[in-house]
């Protein structure tokens, strides 16, 4: 199986960054002046290393050998009972550093070799993109750097640790809120100081151009692989795909290959945190309130004054006030529909799939399967019990123990809150 | 009138680069960042740019963006710099709103821009949009005939050099260090070179103001040698939160550096 990053799509961006145009639509390089230079050469750099066939077979022989890709597509056949409709899975659990986001740090970092830098940042709310980055810096030799929400690492001290030991500098940001929208901003800080040789290991589809382009490109092998998969495995397409939207990667990734087929179903999942109504969660497409944030032109969550406002959720993962600028242009052009699930939902979910499948998902990945969950009556009633809905399992829920066992009552086997079978 | 032109015209005049004089509005409080402006022009700025406190600032350093999350925290509002504008420009001298993006497009370009006419500001300073991506901007300044000031950095290709200068009015904003406020001094091996290919770039006549990484006397007067402004943010900020709390300190902390910046600019 080989990776796509070359083909296009009638939804890309115009080559200034735009999804739809620069008046109706979304993106672009809101940016200052320092940092343009680096952006146009990183825009160049990647379309020449996208068109290079020699480039494209290290990084699939890097994905294959190294990342343990692609993963399988996998019908879960307990949960579809439940369901009323076949349920597939794609298995980006299975990945190394067990999550979809590996494939993008290794492509970026590739590229930074590349490009002649030595060195690598990047920003983590959960640690996942930074235990990601620090990896690929270790596989190709590169000094790195991480940016992490000071509340976050006290959050995640694991993947903290696992950064250091991978070799990384971890760096826990004090300012404004200190989570991850403050990790990025002083990434940014770091890479307008030290641009000449330094790449941005940028976690997700967001961020000025290229990076939506760039991480869109580099996750698509997820949606490649899938449609490839369902096509061999039952001679179909699925009726319906869906993923969880943080800044939009491992959703991006999927969608990409599908955007073209117009009976396919796009489905994104956003964290509706304490439920969207009471203003606690991180559902920037469904609260659709346009504005710039982190270089691109978006749906934000903010004040009056354009003020970002933090955003909840019991997923570091999903837990951001911005969205990937392809995905407000999907919203928006009609083509994916995108809703909140809650907190609640989504730990039902993960619950759910532990005790039918014998897989603990990512909380991130429990809301795509929460939203699937709710979606698939519709589909049932629709298209009948043959139905198929094919889910992203975006990454493993090791990460998420802590959490799960306070949620849960895990940790005490004499509370019987804590027995999820009841 | 003084307009931010005819301020670095003067000054040229005078056979010096014009001081440029930066705080958040709001810092310590509303009235509080009135009375300290209004001292750093008493004690000698030509020109000066309220900031707009913004929750993400990726181009300040932690001076700056801990003035803007004070006054974000008191609750300053977009209406209240406005209302800073309005107090600072009727003293006569030229005053600037140096803003990230955001705030402006979620106010309404085109009213942010006749609200800002209107309380007699000359223009704005924006650090994270680009004229290639300032498009709404650039009409609604030309509208309301308003200053555009972009930014160039030692990293900017002499094509982005032409196209920004070409689209700035008031002056251009070279960054004197590539990093952000309130950080790394700026040095004359990177100042200079950056304003002389700016100078050979821009259209004729354009200013070339330098800021980021000033913020003594003597910085000034090496940075005046290479430039037609001096811009200081981060060394009045500190100013304030050194002596926060006790106005009558800060003011005269205020009054002192302005002087010697001012004489410093006038030493080149
Ligand atoms: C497993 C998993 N899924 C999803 C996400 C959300 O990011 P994105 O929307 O970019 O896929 C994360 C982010 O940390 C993650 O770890």
């Amino acid at each position: 199986m080989t990776t796509h990053l070359n083909e296009t799509t009638s939804f890309d961006a115009d080559a200034q960054g735009w999804f739809g145009g620069p008046v109706e639509g979304f993106g672009g390089k809101f940016m200052p002046e320092a940092l343009m230079k680096a952006l146009d050469e990183l825009d160049a750099a990647w379309k020449g290393a996208k068109a290079d066939p020699e480039f494209v077979a290290e990084f699939d022989a890097i994905l294959r050998d190294y990342a343990n890709l692609p993963s399988p597509l996998y019908e879960a056949k307990r949960l579809s009972e439940q369901a009323g409709i076949r349920i597939l899975l794609k298995r980006e659990d299975l990945n190394h550093t067990g999550a979809h986001k590996i494939r993008n740090v290794l492509g970026q970092a590739l590229l930074t070799k590349r490009m002649g830098k030595t060195r690598v940042i990047a920003e983590t709310g959960a640690g996942q993109h930074g235990v990601a980055s620090a990896t690929a810096a270790a596989y190709f030799g590169l000094d790195c750097t991480v940016y992490m929400g000071k509340v976050d690492t006290e959050r995640q001290a694991l993947n903290v640790a696992r950064m250091r030991l991978l070799g990384a500098e971890v760096i826990a940001v004090d300012s404004g809120s200190a989570t991850l929208k403050d990790a990025i901003n002083e990434a940014l800080r770091d890479w307008v100081s030290s641009v000449e040789h330094t790449a941005y290991l940028f976690g997700t589809a967001a961020g000025p151009h290229p990076f939506p382009t760039l991480v869109r490109d580099l996750t698509r092998g997820i949606g490649d692989e899938a449609r490839e998969q369902c096509l061999q495995q039952y001679g179909r397409l699925p009726d319906a795909i869906a993923a969880c939207i943080g800044g939009g990667s491992n959703a991006i990734g999927l969608f990409t290959a599908f955007l073209e087929d117009p009976s396919v179903r796009i489905y994104g999942f956003e964290a509706g945190g304490d439920g969207f109504e009471t203003g606690r969660h991180a559902a920037t497409i469904v609260a659709a309130d346009q504005g710039v944030l982190h270089g691109a032109r978006t749906y934000v969550l903010q004040d009056e004054d354009g003020q970002t406002i933090e955003s909840h959720s019991i997923s570091a993962g999903l837990d951001y006030p911005g969205v990937g600028p392809q995905h407000a242009w999907l919203a928006k052009a009609g083509r994916a529909t995108y809703e909140p699930v809650t907190d609640v939902e989504a730990m039902d979910a993960m619950a759910l799939l532990a005790r039918t499948e014998g897989i603990i998902p990512a909380i991130e990945s429990a809301h795509a399967l929460a939203g699937a969950m709710r979606i698939a009556p519709t589909l049932r009633e629709e298209l009948g019990p043959d139905a198929t809905l094919l889910v992203n399992l975006s990454g493993r829920g090791d990460k998420d123990m802590g959490t799960a066992m306070e949620w849960f009552k895990l940790g005490d086997p004499d509370d019987e809150t804590g027995d999820v079978s009841k | 009138m003084t307009t931010t032109s005819s301020a670095f015209a003067t000054a040229k005049a005078e056979g010096r680069a014009a001081l440029v004089g930066y705080l958040p509005a709001g810092f310590p409080d509303v009235d509080g960042s009135i009375e300290a402006i209004r001292t750093m022009v008493a004690a000698g700025c030509d020109v000066i740019e309220i900031g707009l406190p913004y929750s993400d600032p990726v181009m300040d350093g932690p001076t700056i963006q801990a003035a803007a999350q004070q006054a974000l925290e008191r609750g300053v509002r977009t209406r209240d710099v406005l209302r800073t504008v309005e107090a600072v420009a009727a003293t006569g001298v030229p005053t600037l709103v140096m803003t990230y993006w955001n705030p402006v497009e979620k106010y309404g370009v085109d009213r942010f821009a006749a609200d800002l006419k209107s309380a007699g500001g000359a223009g704005l300073i924006t650090p994270d949009i680009t004229p290639d991506y300032g498009q709404a901007w650039i009409a609604a300044a030309d509208a309301h005939d308003l200053d555009k000031v972009f930014l160039v950095a030692p990293s900017s290709t002499d094509e982005r050099i032409a196209m920004t200068t070409a689209a700035c009015r008031g002056f251009v904003y070279a960054t004197g260090v590539m990093g952000v406020t309130g950080g790394k001094q700026a040095t004359t091996d990177v100042v200079g070179p950056l304003v002389t290919r700016t100078k050979a770039l821009a259209p004729a006549g354009l200013p070339v103001g330098v800021g980021v990484g000033v913020s003594t006397g003597d910085q000034a007067a090496a940075i005046a040698a290479h430039s037609d402004g001096v811009i200081v943010g981060s060394a009045f900020v500190r100013a304030i939160l050194e002596n926060q709390g006790d106005k009558a300190a800060y003011l005269k902390a205020l009054s002192t550096l302005t002087e010697e910046l001012a004489a410093g600019v006038r030493r080149a």
